[in-house]
């Protein structure tokens, strides 16, 4: 199965993240993440869904997300032309001897620490989902206490925005 | 501009339940089906003389929400429902799966908890936004009086367009209480919903090409035909065109029965030549049909040699389940008026296939295996010739709605639609217990219109209440009750898959319990029962002879018949048995 990201305008009223993941879990698709937020236009919110399906089941389900009154606008996002990112916070076991060596590495990846104690260190880093992965491997043999991370979120790179003209299309 | 200058939009103070009520009469709704209770009870204040608005008392509020889909099956109108907070509201889960199965425009109103309550797990406090969601083609949760009338106003238009669906719209306690602003909305603001209903012009001359083009075609007629209203449209394409029709059980009365190129019914229970000329077809021309698994069976052998032209004004459904070579989204009154333009073009220049081998083809098939049945062996009453019977003598111009099971076959395959909306049903989630409440909400649409609820005595049995309703508040619906003491289908079933072993489906209605004539009586309605098919006639003839009151037959049939053709669940539609293990013999050449 192929990952395909959806980048999803929709009306920023009560339910619509219920309505949108509740649709494809009742269709049989599994969300692999899934971030929500503000946009520019205060009544509207972003959602960037990413699922792995074939081809056809996209298109299906990118049709019955269309149907819901409060979705305006899908795109799917192709890796090759958009920018997407991952946000990840990740605590890793640390001792004197060892703590150098963890913030080299953190910033081999121009990842940032953001807590430190006598035995951990906290690191944020935002990246593709790959960086995150490479990081995460060489942070493991220290020893990870606790991670987190975000869905991720993706634009289109070039100067056009998804919501630009008037009608509201979507893309199948 | 004929429209009169809207009035000037002074709000005006009132409760959120007199809003609710005001709202309802702007949007034109004549008839609402209700129960009260708690959280609702407000609304019943304003209801109680509102002008022009009549609401009608049921016994369950799943009544409520099937009575909302016969109204509106049967006019063309938005149905209403409207039920109190928690039990009320999840009563009416039923209806409303029901109606969003076979796309028909209602709207449920129900009392909510207080806003504050919301989330406490109060009494009778049910989430029935989130329970709906997944049945619903949209619903609200109003937080605010002041949204009422655009919230109604919005509820009624989503219902009503594009693939209409039922709407719910919950209202806190609360909200219906407080003193509100009532401004009636001039228009309409839904960025995210704008159905498509004019179909595109290059698709529909391509679709005219293969129409032109093809030796073995069929219109594939589905509901969405009557929904778009577009019985007379589709008649002029036939005329035009020579192609044989088939009608699915969602579609039956679009194009009239007698019409010589009706081939009726196809799918599990369709007649021979239906199911096997969408098998042998070059192209099925699917105008508002959906490739339900009842039609094509499996769908891998399904009409393989067939091109597919998929009309729909619902995207999703083209591609679902079947690749349609020329897809068209749109509306089908406006599809099938363009495609007659399109196709006289092709004819005009000189693209016009013979389908004189294919009618050959088809009559001879249809000489050969005709939908008939046989009489019981035992001497029992046949359930098919009853119902025969009752489509004989009440005629093409009444209305025919049934429950789900071997009645709802039966009604559908010895019953003559001449006529659109003159056949109601539960096709999608299969429902029983939807034909009583739906021949009332029927009734209540077409008063002077004779309504048969044909239904089983399985399914009778889980909604006849309603029959409470239909005496007291003068609805004088007919029923036949189709009475072979079974869950009949179930054990048809049985009959051929469980070696006979009839598991849990026999009733006890054989015995006598209950009785459904004095079951009639205490309901307030005529009983009569008919067990001689010698007293067939006479006894519909006395039923058609009431109304001032409903009537009920309790016809009291053998249990051992079966609905026939029968294509098996999951089975290819090359499998189709015409009768009990008697394949149709397709491939011996034979002679015309």
């Amino acid at each position: 199965m192929t990952r395909h990201t959806l980048s999803v305008l929709v009306e920023n009223k009560p339910g619509v993240l219920a309505r949108v993941s509740a649709l494809f879990s009742r269709r049989g698709f599994n969300i692999d993440s899934l971030a929500v937020g503000p946009t520019e236009n205060p009544d509207v919110s972003r959602m960037t869904i990413v699922v792995a399906v074939e081809d056809l089941p996209l298109e299906q389900v990118t049709k019955q997300l269309n149907k819901l009154v409060n979705v305006l606008k899908i795109v799917e996002l192709d890796p090759a032309t958009a920018v997407q990112r991952e946000l990840l916070l990740v605590k890793v076991r640390v001792d004197a001897a060892t703590r150098s060596q963890v913030v080299e590495t953190a910033g081999l990846f121009r990842a940032n620490v953001v807590d430190v104690v006598a035995d951990a260190v906290t690191i944020e880093c935002v990246g593709s989902p790959a960086k995150l992965a490479a990081l995460l491997t060489n942070l493991e043999p220290h020893g990870i206490r606790e991670m987190v991370q975000s869905g991720m979120v993706a634009l289109g790179r070039g100067g056009r925005s998804i919501a630009g003209g008037d009608r509201l299309r979507s893309v199948s | 501009m004929t429209e009169p200058k809207p009035p000037a939009r002074a709000p005006e103070r009132m409760t959120g339940a007199q809003s609710l009520v005001r709202s309802l009469q702007r949007v034109g709704a004549e008839i609402v089906f209700g129960i009260p209770g708690g959280a609702i009870l407000p609304a019943y204040d304003p209801l109680f003389d509102a002008e022009g608005l009549r609401h009608i008392l049921v016994r369950h509020e799943q009544g409520a929400g099937h009575a909302a889909t016969g109204y509106a099956q049967a006019t063309g109108k938005v149905g209403v429902c409207i039920a109190t907070s928690g039990p009320g509201a999840t009563n009416l889960v039923t209806p409303i799966a029901d109606a969003y199965m076979d796309s028909v425009p209602i709207v449920a109103i129900t009392g909510q908890v207080g806003r504050a309550m919301i989330g406490t797990d109060a009494f009778q406090e049910a989430d029935i936004c989130g329970i709906t969601m997944p049945i619903t083609k949209h619903n609200y949760l109003v937080q605010d009086g002041a949204d009422i009338p655009r919230v109604i106003a919005e509820a009624f238009h989503i219902a009503a367009t594009g693939r209409p669906g039922p709407v719910l719209v919950d209202i806190p306690k609360d909200v219906l209480v407080e003193e509100t602003d009532f401004v009636w909305p001039t228009q309409l603001e839904l960025p995210g919903y704008r159905p498509t209903t004019k179909p595109h012009g290059k698709q529909v001359r391509e679709a005219a090409r293969l129409i032109a083009a093809a030796e073995r075609p069929v219109l594939y007629v589905g509901g969405g035909v009557l929904k778009a209203r577009a019985a007379a449209e589709l008649r002029l394409l036939a005329d035009l065109t020579g192609i044989p029709v088939v009608t699915t059980l969602m579609a039956r009365g679009a194009f009239p029965d007698s019409h010589a190129h009706n081939l009726g019914m196809p799918g599990m229970h369709g007649n021979v030549t239906a199911v096997t000329a969408m098998q042998k077809a070059d192209l099925l021309i699917a105008l508002g049909a959906r490739f339900d698994d009842r039609v094509t069976g499996n769908l891998d052998t399904f009409a393989p040699e067939a091109k597919v032209v998929h009309a729909d004004v619902d995207p999703a459904e083209i591609g679902k389940n079947r690749i349609a070579d020329v897809p068209i989204v749109g509306d089908a009154k406006a599809v099938i008026g363009e495609l007659v333009d399109a196709v006289r073009a092709e004819y005009a220049a000189g693209h016009h296939a013979d389908l004189a081998p294919w009618w050959e083809q088809l009559d001879q098939w249809r000489a050969t295996y005709p939908l008939g049945y046989d009489l019981p062996e035992d001497g029992s009453l046949s359930p098919q010739y009853v119902i025969s019977r009752i489509g004989a003598i009440a005629g093409t111009d009444a209305v025919y709605v049934a429950g789900v099971g071997q009645h709802q076959m039966w009604a559908s395959q010895f019953v003559t639609y001449d006529k659109p909306y003159t056949w109601l049903n539960s096709g999608g989630l299969g429902t029983m217990g939807y034909a009583v409440p739906a021949a009332m909400g029927a009734k209540v649409g077409v008063p002077d219109t004779t309504v048969w609820c044909i239904d089983g005595d399985g399914c009778f049995q889980m909604t006849n209440q309603e029959l409470a309703t239909c005496a007291i508040e003068g609805i004088p619906v007919k029923v036949a009750v189709i009475n072979n003491g079974n869950l009949g289908m179930v054990r048809q079933w049985q009959t051929l898959f469980y070696d006979g072993r009839y598991s849990n489906t026999g009733l006890g209605t054989r015995r006598m319990i209950p009785d459904f004539v004095k079951l009639a009586d205490a309901l307030g309605c005529v009983g009569l029962r008919c067990e001689k098919a010698d007293e067939v006639d006479d006894v519909i003839a006395q039923a058609m002879a009431i109304d001032d009151r409903p009537v009920v037959i309790d016809f009291v049939v053998g249990e051992d018949a079966m609905v026939w053709p029968m294509v098996a669940a999951g089975a290819s539609n090359d499998a189709i048995q015409h009768a009990r293990d008697l394949r149709p013999d397709f491939d011996t050449p034979q002679a015309v």
